[in-house]
């Protein structure tokens, strides 16, 4: 009887992970049969490389360049925010900071990573927007910055508790070492914490990556929108998920446009899939050592 | 397994149910959509035996299935062809519009920006990126922010139509989500210039006058407005039986209420 419940307790566990492949598999085959017509119609090259986005245009031109080029700038962005103030607290809570500051700080800033992007938006949309425009003089509060500086905020958390993570399993007898040599503290996390922590701390910027190139309704809300090659950092623009957010529910099934959609989503899937596959290498590599 | 035959048992149940009773099938605008949509859940709210369904597609396919006989209503947020209307005569239907609803569309500057009036012409040029500056309007020195709906939505449509005609929409405009969002965006940028469903009009921003016309539930319904247009739904002749019934529903007081429910405006009687 012992054995029986054994052997069931290992098959629906088995199930659920099939489950879980199973629904990869499905998403996976979904997203290329719906965007690859639309790649073999106008090809791929004019697709990727296309200046033009007009997809209910009469002729339609589904140029996607614009789109990617958006959601780079505005991962850029992100994490030229969020990795200095990522790493930066990251090593004041493990290196710098007594465990009572450090027990109130670590909470706090994991908190950030609870909030839903929802509300990340409306922030963007009813207090960021008028202070980009009151402070900076830019004639339009939807923008890269705005975007960026919301995003940046919200994948703090990523950086920081992984970051911090990789600082604490630096052995305590490389600090020693260093702060014995005459080395003061700032030239120890410099040169011996950072370097040795280096695997998880790129690990945590790559996932950081990928959470902002990923997230959908924050740029959908605050990006604002135009399909553009942005001329300044105060331009609004159009990430590849914030199109195909606001376009796929309007848009007749089976159609040009449609399938147009699902090949962003392929596009998306491979900077995705890549910079997860790069995290693995990373972090596999870390393992060895 | 219980479970399953259980449901597929439900399902098939409910597609049997479905099969019966009258049906009315219905494709075409986008535009028009909304107001189909739920004009019809009403009306199979007040006659369960009814079943309608709703497709979009787009004002060309919803012609194309009158034509072809196809669908028993036709949505289409323009005016039938000649062609349209020969092709029709030589398939032996005659088309016949019903018009349910009007479509006008305000547009809106920020409280501090002093341009009243703009001609269809100016606000082409602005939407197509060829004037730049609201000086050029007789407004102040200061860069015009366009503010659009996205593109697969009915009011880009219905702009997109009245306003630009066959230009290009320039590349720099936001292209925002909902009425709402163009209404709240206007409201917060001084330079900018949007356009919204004429429900969407409140005090926080001023509407512009289009040659000299402003915009209102009355300039909308005698077309004196320039950017309006009326909706239809054609059917295949004048609409007899189940379908007059639920046009008859959709021009009733209680259809044009929903009407009025999506932004729209309705017919005037």
């Amino acid at each position: 009887m012992k054995k029986f419940y054994d052997k069931l307790f290992s098959g629906i566990t088995y199930g659920a992970a099939f489950f879980t492949i199973a629904a990869l598999v499905g998403i996976i085959l979904s997203i290329f049969t719906e965007g690859i017509p639309i790649l073999k119609k106008v090809g791929i090259f004019s697709t990727l490389f296309g200046m033009e986005w007009r997809p209910v245009d009469d002729p339609p031109i589904f140029g996607m360049w614009t789109l990617i080029v958006s959601s780079i700038y505005v991962t850029i962005g992100t994490l030229v925010v969020a990795i200095p103030l990522g790493l930066g607290s990251a090593i004041y809570i493990s290196e710098l900071a007594g465990r009572r500051t450090k027990e109130i700080i670590k909470p706090i800033i994991e908190l950030l990573a609870g909030i839903p992007s929802v509300i990340y938006g409306l922030v963007g949309i009813v207090f960021l927007s008028p202070f980009v425009m009151d402070t900076f003089g830019a004639p339009i509060g939807l923008n890269m910055f705005s975007a960026s500086l919301i995003l940046g905020i919200m994948v703090i958390p990523i950086i920081s508790t992984m970051s911090e993570d990789a600082l604490n399993a630096v052995p305590q007898n490389l600090r020693d070492a260093s702060l014995s040599l005459g080395a003061n503290k700032f030239e120890t996390i410099y040169k011996v914490i950072i370097p040795a922590a280096k695997s998880g701390i790129i690990g945590s910027f790559i996932l950081a990556f990928g959470r902002a190139i990923g997230e959908t309704l924050v740029v959908l809300m605050v990006a604002g929108g135009s399909a553009q090659i942005p001329k300044s950092i105060f331009s609004p623009v159009r990430p590849m998920t914030a199109a195909i957010a606001a376009e796929m529910g309007e848009t007749v099934v089976g159609s040009d446009h449609y399938s147009s959609l699902f090949a962003i989503a392929i596009i998306l899937f491979f900077i995705t899939f890549f910079s997860n596959i790069i995290t693995e290498l990373v972090f596999f590599r870390k393992k060895k050592i | 397994m219980k479970k399953l035959l259980f449901v597929i048992m439900m399902i098939a149940a409910m597609v049997a149910f479905a099969k019966k009773g009258d049906q009315i099938t219905m494709v075409g605008s986008t535009t028009v959509l909304p107001i189909a949509q739920a004009t019809a859940e009403a009306f199979m709210e007040m006659n369960p035996d009814m079943n309608i369904s709703v497709r979009g597609g787009g004002s060309g396919v919803g012609v194309a299935g009158i034509i072809a006989g196809t669908c028993d209503i036709g949505n289409a947020s323009r005016h039938i062809k000649n062609k349209e209307l020969l092709q029709a005569k030589q398939n032996g239907v005659e088309a016949y519009e019903n018009v349910v609803a009007n479509d006008g569309i305000a547009v809106i500057v920020h409280k501090s920006n002093p341009v009243k009036d703009l001609t269809i012409d100016q606000l082409q040029k602005i939407y197509t990126g060829e004037i730049m500056n609201w000086k050029e309007v007789g407004g102040p020195s200061m860069p015009i922010v366009l503010v659009s709906r996205d593109v697969s939505s009915g009011t880009y449509e219905t702009f997109e139509t009245k306003v630009l005609k066959k230009e290009k929409l320039a590349a720099s405009s936001l292209m925002l989500a909902s009425n709402n969002a163009v209404a709240t965006t206007v409201k917060d940028t001084k330079g900018a210039v949007g356009y919204v469903g004429i429900g969407y009009l409140s005090d926080n921003v001023n509407d512009v006058r289009i040659n000299g016309i402003t915009v209102s539930e009355k300039t909308i319904q005698d077309r004196t407005y320039p950017i309006a247009r009326t909706l239809h739904m054609y059917t295949k002749g004048k609409p007899e039986g189940k379908v007059k019934k639920y046009i008859d529903f959709v021009l009733s007081p209680k259809g044009q209420a929903i009407v009025e429910e999506m932004g729209f405006v309705k017919v005037s009687k």
